[in-house]
C-alpha cells in the first residue's frame, strides 16, 4: 500500500537544513515539521493510502509559493500541491522525500465581474463558495462535484472536476478561462484569457486535469452562468437495468438534455432508502431522476415529454417531484448514496470509470459476476447522462486480505470499462490509485509521449513524482503478475 | 461504413520525413490554407483518409477520419436531429474534419455551445517521429492521461497529424428563430451582456454596425417566452444571416482590407481603432477590417485583457497569431520538440520556431 518511492532526479537535501530555509522565507507557523503536525496531511480523500511528508508549508501569498519552488528547485526537492484534500484516487498523496504545498491558505475571492460572468478566485477557494459569491449577480459556477462544500478550485483544476450536471455544462475544462500558475522553476505563467479563447496552444485544457504534474495552481478565472429559472426532477422506476438503459437513450433520442440524468442499482436504492428514507421504491431494479432546468415555460414542456418517454421505455413508476422540497428529498438519496452505503459496511472503495452509455447492461451484469466471484458486495451509481459510472465496493479493511481482494476486484472493474471502450477513470483522477490500470488504458507510445509532456514542463521530474503517469518499468512488472487474455501487454519489454 | 483509412501510408510519409528532417505541410481540403502564417514545406496530402468511423446518435458521439468533409458529417448528423454545436465555418466546399480541428475555429454559437476544443473527446494521431498514437476516446468523461486531444485543437497541425477524431454531437434545437432591432454599439454591447448574464435560450448574438442580431433556441415555448421579453423585428432567413456570417461571406467581409480577429471579454468598450468593425460571439469575438499598425491592434486587444490574430491577409510571412508572453513561448517550444522532434511538421505555421 506503499506509494512508489521512486528516487527522483537531482541531489536529495538534507531535511534539516531545508525546513531551516523554508523558515526563512516563510512565517514560523506555516512551515510543519513535527510528525504531529504532518499527520493531518498523510492522506486525502483515498485514506487506504498513508504516508507522512517531509515537511508541509502553507504559503498565504503568490510571492511564497514561488520562494518555495525556487528553494526546492535548487534542492532538487519534490513537490505536491495539495487543496482540500478531499481527492480520491490519492493525487495529494506526499511522500517522506517531499514537500507538501498547501494551498488552503490562498482562499480569496479576487473578483467577481458580472457584466463579463467571471469570478478570479485564489486556488483554495471552495467550489461551492463561488456560486454563493455569485448568486447576487443571479449567476452560479456550474460544476459541482459531490464535494462541492469542502473541495476546493485549485484541486477541481487539477483533477478536471465534473458533477452531477456534467452532460449539460460541462466539466471544469469547459467552465475556466484562465489560470495563473507557479512554474517548477517558481516562475509565474499566465495560461488562458480574460476573452473566450487564447492565442497559442490550448495549454488551459493540457493543464486542466494534469493532477499536479506541470505546475501549480495560483489562481484561476472561472465562467459563471446565469442561475435557471426553474428546475425540475422526476423520478422513475425499473424493473430491470436494460429497461432503464433503453429509457435514458430514448430521453437523448428525443432531443432533451437534462441538466441531471442519474441511475441507481437496486443495492445502491435499498442502502440509500434505509439512510434517508426518500421514498425510493426499494424492490425497483434501477431507478432514474431526470433533471430539467431552464426557463418556466420550457421546464413544463420538457418535464411532459421526459414523463410521457419514461412511461413509454417500460418504467413501472414515474413521479414527478411536486414542490422544491419533494425536489430536494428525491436528490437526497442520490446525494447520500455513498455514505449510506458506507453504512452497511465497514469500509466502502468508490471506483469511477467511464463506459458508452449502451453497453451498461452488461458492464452492470459482469460486474455482478466479478462481485460473486470476490466474495464481496458492489452497489452502483452511475451519471447515466454521460455514462460516469461509480461501482461502490462494500469492504472490512479489518479483515486480512479483504482491501488487497477490494483493489484488485477493483481493478477489474476498471479494466472491463476500458475492455467495453471506456476509461479507467471519469472524474477522480489517475493519482496513485489507478496507476496499473493507465497501462491497460494506454500503449507504451502514449506513455513514453506523456512523458515527453511532463518533461517539457518539469525536466527534472519534481512535480508530484510517481502519479499519473507510470514509468514503462512499472507497466512490465504489472504486465508481468497480470497477464491479458494469454497475451502479455508489453513483450518488449525486459522483464525484473 | 464508407471511406478509406490511409493510416499506413500516412504513417510512412511522415516517419520517413522525420527521417531526412523533411519540412511536410499538412493538407486536407485547402480550405484554410489562408489562416495562420505562410504554409511551407512538401504537401502532404491526407486526401482520400475519409469516412466516419462510428456514429452512434444515442451515446452523443461520432468518430471519422481527418479527411472526411465536413459537410458529410454534418449531413449524417442532421439526418438524426443532430449537430456540432460550435457550428464550424467552412470556408470553402472542402473542408474536412481535421482542418476543423486542427484550426480550432468555432461559429457563432460558440459562447453558448462551446468552442471545438470543447467537444473534442479524443484523437488518433500522427506524432511527428510518424508514430499513431492514441489520446482520449469516445466517452464524455475522462481524465485519464494528459489531454492531448484538446492540446491539437488549434495547434494548427504543428503537433501532429490527426487521423482520426471523436466529437460530441447535439441536438439540434426544436425551433430556432432570429430578432434583429436596430442599436448603437455601445448599446449592442450592453444589450448582448444583459440578455447572457439572464436565463433565456441565446445561441447567437452579433452586431453588424447597425443591427443587434440575436438568435433563440429551444423547445418551442421557452423560444416563444423569450421572444416575448427581448422584443424586436422576426428575421425571415434568420439561419441565412448566420451562415453568412461565419463563413465571411456577409457584406462586412467583402473588402481587400487586412481582416483582424480580436478576442476580448464580452463586455470590453467599443475599441478605438481605425477601419470597420463587426461584433459576434455576444460582444467576445470582434472582426476589424483596418489597415492599422499590427501593434496598435494588439496593444488594444491586450489593454481588454484579451489578443488580435491577423486573420486573413496583409503580411503572412510575418507573425499573425498574438505573440507569447517568454515563458509561455518557452514552453510552447518545449512542448513542439516533445511531439515533432525534428521540427517537420507545419514548421512556422503558428509561430515563427514552432
Amino acid at each position: 500500500m506503499q506509494s512508489e518511492q521512486t528516487q527522483t532526479k537531482g541531489k536529495r537535501a538534507d531535511r534539516s537544513g531545508l525546513i531551516a530555509a523554508l523558515r526563512e522565507i516563510l512565517p514560523p507557523d506555516a512551515v510543519l515539521y513535527e510528525p504531529e503536525d504532518l499527520r493531518p496531511y498523510e492522506c486525502d480523500g483515498l485514506s487506504a493510502y498513508r504516508q507522512l511528508p517531509m515537511v508541509v508549508v502553507l504559503p498565504s501569498t503568490v510571492g511564497e509559493v514561488q520562494a518555495v519552488m525556487r528553494l526546492c528547485h535548487g534542492h532538487g526537492v519534490p513537490v505536491i500541491a495539495r487543496g482540500a484534500g478531499t481527492g480520491l484516487s490519492g493525487g495529494a498523496l506526499p511522500r517522506g522525500d517531499a514537500l507538501l504545498l498547501s494551498l488552503a491558505k490562498l482562499n480569496r475571492i479576487l473578483d467577481i465581474d458580472p457584466a463579463n460572468r467571471t469570478a478570479r478566485v485564489q486556488p483554495g477557494v471552495r467550489n461551492l463558495a463561488i456560486s454563493e459569491a455569485a448568486k447576487p449577480h443571479g449567476l452560479y459556477y456550474a460544476p459541482d462535484p459531490s464535494s462541492q462544500i469542502a473541495c476546493t478550485i485549485g484541486g477541481n483544476v487539477a483533477e478536471n472536476s465534473g458533477g452531477v450536471h456534467c452532460l449539460k455544462y460541462g466539466l471544469t475544462v469547459h467552465n475556466i478561462l484562465r489560470i495563473e500558475v507557479v512554474t517548477v522553476e517558481g516562475e509565474r505563467i499566465r495560461v488562458g484569457s480574460e476573452a473566450l479563447d487564447s492565442p497559442g496552444y490550448d495549454l488551459l485544457a493540457l493543464m486542466t486535469g494534469s493532477e499536479g504534474m506541470l505546475g501549480v495552481i495560483v489562481e484561476v478565472t472561472v465562467r459563471l452562468l446565469p442561475l435557471p429559472e426553474r428546475v425540475q426532477v422526476i423520478l422513475a422506476a425499473f424493473d430491470r437495468i436494460e429497461t432503464a438503459g433503453a429509457a435514458v437513450a430514448g430521453i437523448i433520442a428525443a432531443g432533451i438534455i437534462p441538466s441531471g440524468l442519474e441511475m441507481m442499482d437496486g443495492p445502491a436504492i435499498q442502502a440509500a432508502e434505509a439512510f434517508v428514507h426518500a421514498g425510493y421504491p426499494t424492490d425497483a431494479a434501477a431507478i432514474l431522476l431526470c433533471e430539467i432546468d431552464g426557463a418556466n415555460e420550457e421546464v413544463s414542456e420538457r418535464i411532459a415529454q421526459v414523463r410521457r418517454l419514461l412511461l413509454e421505455s417500460g418504467a413501472t413508476e414515474v413521479r414527478t417531484a411536486r414542490d422544491e422540497q419533494e425536489r430536494l428529498v428525491f436528490w437526497k438519496g442520490r446525494k447520500a448514496a455513498f455514505p449510506a452505503v458506507g453504512r452497511l459496511s465497514p469500509d466502502y472503495y468508490c471506483m469511477d470509470g467511464t463506459i458508452p452509455r449502451r453497453r451498461l447492461p452488461e458492464v452492470l451484469r459482469r460486474i455482478g459476476e466479478l462481485s460473486r466471484d470476490y466474495g464481496l458486495a458492489v452497489a452502483n451509481v452511475f451519471h447515466a447522462g454521460d455514462g460516469n459510472l461509480h461501482p461502490l465496493i462494500l469492504y472490512d479493511a479489518n479483515k486480512p486480505g479483504e482491501l488487497e481482494r477490494t483493489e484488485e476486484l477493483g481493478g477489474r472493474i476498471l479494466e472491463l470499462c476500458v475492455e467495453v471502450g471506456g476509461t479507467i477513470t471519469g472524474e477522480h483522477g489517475v493519482g496513485i490509485e489507478k496507476i496499473n490500470q493507465m497501462c491497460v488504458q494506454f500503449r507504451p507510445l502514449e506513455l513514453t509521449q506523456f512523458h515527453a509532456v511532463k518533461a517539457a514542463f518539469d525536466p527534472r521530474g519534481l512535480l508530484n513524482p510517481g502519479k499519473a503517469v507510470p514509468t514503462l518499468q512499472r507497466c512490465a512488472e504489472f504486465g508481468a503478475m497480470h497477464v491479458h487474455h494469454g497475451q502479455r501487454k508489453f513483450p518488449e519489454l525486459e522483464r525484473f | 461504413m464508407s471511406g478509406a483509412d490511409r493510416t499506413e501510408a500516412l504513417q510512412g510519409a511522415v516517419a520517413a520525413a522525420h527521417a531526412s528532417g523533411t519540412p511536410v505541410q499538412i493538407l486536407g481540403g485547402g480550405t484554410k490554407t489562408f489562416y495562420g502564417r505562410e504554409p511551407r514545406g512538401v504537401p502532404l496530402s491526407l486526401a482520400g483518409h475519409t469516412g466516419i468511423v462510428s456514429y452512434e446518435p444515442t451515446e452523443l458521439v461520432i468518430s471519422a477520419r481527418s479527411a472526411t468533409p465536413l459537410a458529410e458529417i454534418e449531413a449524417v448528423l442532421a439526418a438524426n436531429r443532430q449537430m456540432l454545436a460550435f457550428e464550424p465555418p467552412h470556408f470553402g466546399p472542402g473542408a474536412t474534419l481535421g482542418g476543423c480541428v486542427a484550426s480550432g475555429i468555432s461559429g457563432p454559437r460558440r459562447p453558448y455551445g462551446g468552442a471545438v476544443r470543447d467537444h473534442v473527446l479524443g484523437v488518433r494521431l500522427l506524432n511527428g517521429k510518424g508514430e499513431v498514437l492514441r489520446f482520449g476516446g469516445e466517452v464524455m468523461k475522462n481524465v485519464a492521461g494528459y489531454d492531448v486531444s484538446r492540446l491539437m485543437t488549434g495547434a494548427m497541425g504543428t503537433l501532429g497529424v490527426l487521423l482520426e477524431v471523436s466529437l460530441k454531437v447535439l441536438p439540434r434545437p426544436a425551433v430556432e428563430l432570429t430578432l434583429r432591432q436596430s442599436a448603437t454599439v455601445g448599446h449592442a454591447i450592453e444589450a448582448m451582456g444583459r440578455w447572457a448574464g439572464h436565463p433565456l435560450p441565446v445561441s447567437a448574438a452579433a452586431f453588424d454596425g447597425e443591427s443587434l442580431y440575436l438568435r433563440l433556441s429551444g423547445a418551442e415555448s421557452g423560444v416563444r417566452a423569450a421572444r416575448g421579453q427581448i422584443g424586436g423585428e422576426l428575421v425571415a432567413d434568420g439561419e441565412g444571416f448566420w451562415e453568412r456570417l461565419r463563413e465571411h461571406r456577409h457584406a462586412f467581409f467583402a473588402s481587400s482590407m487586412p481582416l483582424w480577429r480580436l478576442s476580448v471579454p464580452p463586455a470590453a468598450p467599443a475599441l478605438d481603432l481605425p477601419g470597420k468593425s463587426l461584433l459576434d460571439w455576444g460582444g467576445a469575438q470582434r472582426w476589424l477590417l483596418s489597415d492599422a499598425p499590427a501593434s496598435k491592434i494588439r496593444e488594444a486587444a491586450a489593454g481588454t485583457g484579451g489578443h488580435a490574430c491577423l486573420f486573413r491577409g496583409a503580411d503572412r510571412q510575418g507573425e499573425v497569431f498574438h505573440p507569447l508572453a517568454p515563458a509561455l513561448e518557452g514552453l510552447h517550444r518545449n512542448l513542439k520538440r516533445a511531439f515533432d522532434p525534428a521540427g517537420i511538421l507545419n514548421p512556422g505555421r503558428l509561430y515563427a520556431g514552432l
